[in-house]
C-alpha cells in the first residue's frame, strides 16, 4: 500500500459507519474499458470514431485525482475496487458508498451509442464493482437524451436493487423538469429508483445561463447554478405533482443555496401562481418533500455560526441533506474534517448515515 | 414592570429619506422615440415588420410586472409616464433622488446598425422627457451591450450628462460580462466614473439555464437570480476589478439573499483553484464587498424574519444593500416595512439612503 498521507490510512476501525452518496468509480483508460462489454459492431465503431459527445467545454485545471488516490497497479485513481476498498471504505467505516460513474455514456450525440455504451456501463460496474464488494451499490447509466430507450435500459435493470438511483449529467439538453423526460420518471417511480443529477458531465452547453466562462474556477463554482434552474423546473413543470413517490438527488453541487431558493420560488409563485396552475402548493413544500442534497462540496462559511444559521433556515430539510465524500477527486471532502463546524451529534448522525438509509432503504449494517 | 416596547414603525421617522435605486422608465412604444431616431430607422420601423425591440422580460399583463394603478389610461405600459411616476413614488415616499432603469431590450437586435439607432434614441429619450424634467431622477444608459466597442462609444456621446450615474447591462448575455471581450465596455464606464448596473432580464438570444429554455414565465423569473451568480462569478475570476480598481458594480432586482452561501462557495472555490486566476489576489467576497451593491426588491424573504436577520448578519457588510421599489413592477413583500423595520436605525439608514449616495455620488440635498 502507498501511504502519500499517513492520517487517510491510520484510521480507527470502530469508528461509526456512514453512507457516502458519492464515490466515484472510474474507467481505466476510458472507452478502453467498456470494449470487452460491447457487442462486436460497437466495439469496432468505438475503436473506430470513439465516444462523441458534444464538445468544447474543456478548461486547463491543474488539479485532477488526488495523488494519493493512485492505486500502486498505476491504474487510473478510483479505477481499482480493491485499493478502493483498502485505501477509502476500509478505514472510513464506509458501511455503504453509492457509485456514479462519469463514464459521458449517457450524453452521447448518437443516441444508439448512448443507449449501448450505457449497458457497457451498467455491466462493467455489476462485474467490476458490485459483485467484488457488497457495501457498494450504484447509479445507473441511461441514455438520458432518447427516453425510451432509458426507460428499457431501467426496466432490464430493475430487479437488481444494488441500483439505487438513475443518473443524469449536471445540464442535460433540456431543464429537468421538461416532459421529454417524464417517461423516464414514470420508470424510476415505477421502480423505486431515486432520479440524481450529478455536477459536470455536459461539455455541449455553458454552464451558466450568460454564455461560456472562461476559466475552471468558474466551471467549477457552476454546478450550484446548474442545478438550481434544474430544481427551480421540476418543481414548476409539477413533475412532483405528476409522481409524488419520485424523488431528485442532487450531487455536488453544494447545498447552501437551497434556503434562499425555497424563498425567492415561493415569493415569485405567490405572484406568478396562475401561469402554473398545476402547482397546488407552495414550491419550497414540493422541494423539502422531494430534493436531496448530498453535501460536498461544502459551503464553508466565514463564521462557524453562520453554518448553524444556514442548518437552521434548512429546518426539517436537514433531514434531506447526506454525506458524500467525492473520492477519489482532488475536491474531495474527508468525512473527518468535511463539517467547517461541530454541528449536534444528532444532526451529525443523520447526514453521515441516517438520511441516506432511508432514502436509499439500506441496512443498519 | 418597565420593559423597553418594541420597535413599531412609529419610532422611525415618518418621512425617511429614501433614494430609490431602482425606478423603470418604459419606453411607451417606438412611436415615442420617433423623435429622435434618424430617417432610416423611421423608415423601417413604419414601412417594414421591424419595430424596434420587441422583446420584453416582463409580460404586458404578468402581476409581476404593473402594480395595480400603475398603469397609465387607455390600457398604457406601466412606468411610462413621469406625473404618475411622481405621484405614486417620489413625491408620497418623499424620495431625495430615483435611478432610472430602462429595460428596453437593445440587446434583442442583432443588426448593429439597429442596436446602436436605437440605444441612442432611448437615451436622447430618457434626457429629453425624464432627467431634464424631473430634478429627483438620475438614469441608466442604454447600451447595446452585446456590442462592447458600440456600447463604449455610446457611454462616451452621452456618459457627461450629469443625469446618467450607471450603465445598464442586462444580466442575461451571450457572453459573461468578465470575458475580456467586454473589457473596452468596462473601461468606459470607470473611466465616465458611472456605475455597472447589471438588471433583471434581457433577450440576448441564448436560454437563461445551463440546460436550456425553461417552459414557464416562473422559472425565467426565479431562475434569474443564478444569472446574478454566474455574471459575478465571471466579473471576479476575470480580473475586472483588477484591471479597474475604481469599478462599481450594482446587482438590479435579482435578489441579495443568496449572496451568503454563494460567498462561502466562490472563496472557497477561489482558495482551491487561485492559481488559474492569479490576478484575482483577495477572496472573491472581498472584491464583491468592496465593489458590489445590490438592490432589496425583490427581497426573497424567508417566512421567519429572524433568518432575514441572520442572513443580513451574513452579508458581513453594512454598506451592501440599496433601496429600491422597484416600481411599477409588483413583489409580495414591501422593502420598509419587511426588512428596513427589522433593522437597527443606522443599518435602515444605511441602506435607505447613505449607501446610495456614496455608491451613486449623489449629492447631498437639504434634509427636509
Amino acid at each position: 500500500m502507498v501511504a502519500t498521507m499517513p492520517r487517510w490510512e491510520m484510521r480507527d476501525r470502530t469508528r461509526p459507519a456512514l453512507i457516502d452518496c458519492d464515490l466515484h468509480n472510474e474507467l481505466h483508460g476510458d472507452a478502453q474499458a467498456l470494449l470487452p462489454y460491447l457487442p462486436a459492431r460497437w466495439r469496432q465503431h468505438v475503436e473506430t470514431f470513439g465516444p462523441r459527445a458534444p464538445a468544447g467545454g474543456f478548461y486547463p485545471r491543474f488539479m485532477d485525482h488526488r495523488e494519493d488516490a493512485r492505486p500502486p497497479s498505476g491504474r487510473r485513481s478510483g479505477s481499482d475496487v480493491a485499493f478502493t476498498r483498502a485505501h477509502y471504505l476500509d478505514p472510513f467505516n464506509v458501511a455503504h458508498g453509492i457509485l456514479i460513474p462519469l463514464s459521458g455514456a449517457g450524453g452521447q450525440q448518437n443516441l444508439e451509442l448512448s443507449a449501448v455504451l450505457s449497458r457497457a456501463v451498467n455491466e462493467w460496474q455489476v462485474a467490476e464493482w458490485l459483485d467484488p464488494e457488497p457495501r457498494l451499490h450504484a447509479s445507473l447509466t441511461i441514455p438520458f437524451e432518447d427516453p425510451p430507450a432509458a426507460v428499457a435500459e431501467i426496466r432490464h435493470w430493475a430487479s437488481d436493487r444494488r441500483f439505487v438511483q438513475v443518473q443524469f449529467s449536471g445540464r442535460p439538453h433540456e431543464p429537468m423538469g421538461r416532459r421529454k423526460y417524464w417517461p423516464i420518471y414514470e420508470a424510476c417511480a415505477e421502480n423505486h429508483l431515486q432520479v440524481m443529477s450529478h455536477a459536470f458531465g455536459s461539455y455541449g452547453q455553458p454552464i451558466t445561463g450568460a454564455g461560456w466562462p472562461s476559466f475552471y474556477l468558474e466551471e467549477h463554482v457552476g454546478p450550484a447554478q446548474a442545478m438550481q434552474a434544474n430544481i427551480i423546473s421540476m418543481v414548476v413543470e409539477g413533475v412532483f405533482e405528476r409522481f409524488p413517490g419520485l424523488n431528485v438527488v442532487s450531487v455536488e453541487n453544494g447545498f447552501g443555496w437551497l434556503p434562499s431558493l425555497m424563498w425567492r420560488l415561493d415569493s415569485s409563485w405567490k405572484l406568478l401562481h396562475a401561469e402554473a396552475p398545476h402547482l397546488k402548493r407552495l414550491p419550497s413544500e414540493y422541494i423539502r418533500e422531494h430534493v436531496y442534497l448530498s453535501t460536498q462540496p461544502m459551503e464553508e462559511p466565514h463564521r462557524p455560526r453562520h453554518f448553524l444559521q444556514l442548518l437552521d433556515h434548512f429546518g426539517d430539510a436537514v433531514d434531506h441533506l447526506m454525506f458524500a465524500s467525492d473520492y477519489p477527486h482532488w475536491d474531495a471532502d474527508d468525512p473527518d474534517e468535511a463539517f467547517p463546524v461541530q454541528i449536534p451529534p444528532e444532526l451529525e448522525r443523520k447526514i453521515y448515515y441516517e438520511n441516506a438509509a432511508k432514502l436509499y432503504g439500506l441496512g443498519k449494517d | 414592570m418597565i420593559e423597553a416596547p418594541a420597535a413599531t414603525p412609529g419610532d422611525r421617522p415618518t418621512r425617511r429619506l429614501l433614494i430609490d435605486c431602482d425606478l423603470h422608465n418604459n419606453v411607451p412604444n417606438v412611436q415615442a422615440l420617433f423623435p429622435y431616431l434618424p430617417a432610416l430607422w423611421r423608415e423601417h420601423i413604419t414601412q417594414t415588420l421591424f419595430k424596434g425591440a420587441g422583446e420584453t422580460s416582463y409580460p404586458k399583463n404578468a402581476p409581476t410586472t404593473a402594480r395595480p394603478g400603475s398603469r397609465p389610461a387607455d390600457d398604457g405600459v406601466a412606468g411610462s409616464e413621469l406625473a404618475l411616476l411622481r405621484e405614486q413614488v417620489l413625491d408620497p415616499l418623499g424620495v431625495e433622488y430615483g435611478i432610472l432603469n430602462c429595460p428596453y431590450a437593445i440587446d434583442s437586435l442583432h443588426n448593429p446598425d439597429a442596436a446602436i439607432a436605437l440605444a441612442s434614441a432611448v437615451n436622447d429619450w430618457q434626457i429629453a422627457e425624464w432627467l431634464d424634467q424631473e430634478p429627483r431622477l438620475r438614469a441608466s444608459i442604454v447600451v447595446p451591450s452585446q456590442l462592447p466597442a458600440l456600447a463604449a462609444r455610446e457611454i462616451d456621446r452621452v456618459g457627461q450628462h450629469p443625469g446618467f450615474v450607471q450603465v445598464f447591462l442586462p444580466v442575461r448575455s451571450q457572453l459573461p460580462y468578465g470575458s475580456r471581450l467586454f473589457h473596452p465596455l468596462w473601461e468606459a464606464i470607470a473611466r465616465h466614473d458611472l456605475v455597472g448596473g447589471i438588471h433583471f432580464g434581457g433577450a440576448p438570444g441564448n436560454p437563461p439555464t445551463p440546460s436550456g429554455w425553461p417552459s414557464y414565465y416562473l422559472e425565467e423569473y426565479a431562475g434569474m437570480a443564478q444569472v446574478f451568480q454566474s455574471q459575478i462569478v465571471s466579473i471576479v475570476s476575470e480580473g475586472v476589478f483588477d484591471q479597474f480598481p475604481t469599478l462599481r458594480v450594482a446587482l438590479i432586482e435579482g435578489g441579495f439573499t443568496w449572496l451568503p452561501s454563494f460567498m462561502w462557495r466562490f472563496d472557497k472555490e477561489w482558495r482551491n483553484l487561485r492559481r488559474l486566476v492569479p490576478w484575482v489576489k483577495r477572496p472573491p467576497s472581498a472584491y464583491i464587498r468592496e465593489h458590489v451593491r445590490l438592490t432589496i426588491q425583490p427581497l426573497d424573504a424567508p417566512s421567519d424574519p429572524r433568518h432575514l436577520v441572520q442572513i443580513i448578519e451574513q452579508l458581513g457588510s453594512d454598506d451592501l444593500l440599496l433601496y429600491a421599489t422597484d416600481y411599477p413592477h409588483r413583489h409580495v413583500a414591501d422593502p420598509a416595512q419587511d426588512l428596513l423595520a427589522h433593522l437597527p436605525e443606522p443599518l435602515a439608514r444605511k441602506i435607505a439612503v447613505e449607501n446610495a449616495r456614496a455608491f451613486y455620488r449623489l449629492p447631498l440635498k437639504s434634509e427636509e
